[in-house]
């Protein structure tokens, strides 16, 4: 019985950085999986609570017949990343090509957090309406420039804010 | 200063144009950050660390570019827009123009 275990602890140090990269896996996929319902969860939350202000995103949208109390420049940003085990998923993705599901859900979450910190940000203004929303991601990180992987992504959104005077 | 990024300012005359305006800031992470975030890439979720940065930055930028135009004697500045470049490992240059104007 000791010499079994023995051989199994043998086993598992001489394959120490496969046993590392499986655990780097399994850790990645369950807190990746419950940070992703988490986030989505609070996301759908908080779009409820703040649907009844307006976001278009084309620049003449302004009521001629309302006079203009305030203008406000707003932007909100977020930087999300991957987990481990969607990275390993997504690199054996790309030999076969196809949807990276992934990487939507990843970019997904990254707009539509940038984009509810805008809204957040304006509402503390009392903002009519916003217009002209613009969003520019770009990916950073150690991956950032290289043709493989995605690692992080910054969403970054900006738009303009306006008030009418009651 | 009024900012926005529409080619006017709503409900209010533009008088007079001084041209462009910008402001820059290359920002480099430092290690600190980079090593939590390299931690925190394996559980995925958001890196704050760098959200932060990156807002600082680009604070900083407009900040830079509010100066330059205040300068000129304008009042408001139309039209902005951001780009980001990555001119270095590690190292991001976050830029911001617009055009400054004089409104009533």
């Amino acid at each position: 019985m000791n010499n079994e275990n023995l051989a199994i602890m043998q086993v598992i140090l001489n394959n120490l950085d496969i046993v590392f990269f499986i655990f780097l896996v399994f850790l990645g996929y369950i807190s990746g999986t419950i940070a992703e319902k988490n986030h989505y969860k609070s996301i759908k939350k908080r779009e409820e609570f703040l649907i009844n202000i307006p976001i278009v995103n084309s620049g003449d949208f302004i009521e001629e017949s309302k006079e203009i109390e305030n203008i406000y420049f707003v932007s909100g940003s977020c930087v999300v990343a991957l987990d481990y085990f969607k990275m390993v998923f997504a690199a054996i993705k790309q030999i076969f090509g196809g949807r990276i599901q992934s990487y939507e859900t990843l970019i997904d979450r990254g707009r539509r957090e940038a984009i509810l910190r805008l809204k957040e940000k304006a509402a503390k203004k009392n903002v009519d309406i916003i217009i002209n929303l613009r969003i520019e991601t770009s990916s950073i990180g150690q991956n950032a420039g290289q043709k493989r992987g995605i690692g992080s992504v910054e969403v970054f959104a900006y738009a303009t804010a306006i008030s009418y005077k009651k | 200063m009024i900012v926005t990024n529409i080619p006017l300012v709503p409900g209010r005359q533009i008088v007079e144009h001084y041209g462009l305006v910008s402001g820059s800031t290359v920002r480099a992470k430092h290690i600190g950050r980079d090593i939590m975030a390299s931690l925190k890439n394996i559980i995925g979720g958001e890196l704050k660390g760098y959200t932060e940065l990156l807002n600082e930055a680009r604070q900083e930028a407009l900040v830079r570019m509010i100066k330059q135009a205040e300068k000129l004697g304008a009042n408001a500045i139309i039209n902005i827009r951001f780009s980001t470049s990555s001119v270095a490992q590690g190292a991001a240059e976050l830029y911001v123009y617009g055009t400054a104007v004089k409104v009533e």
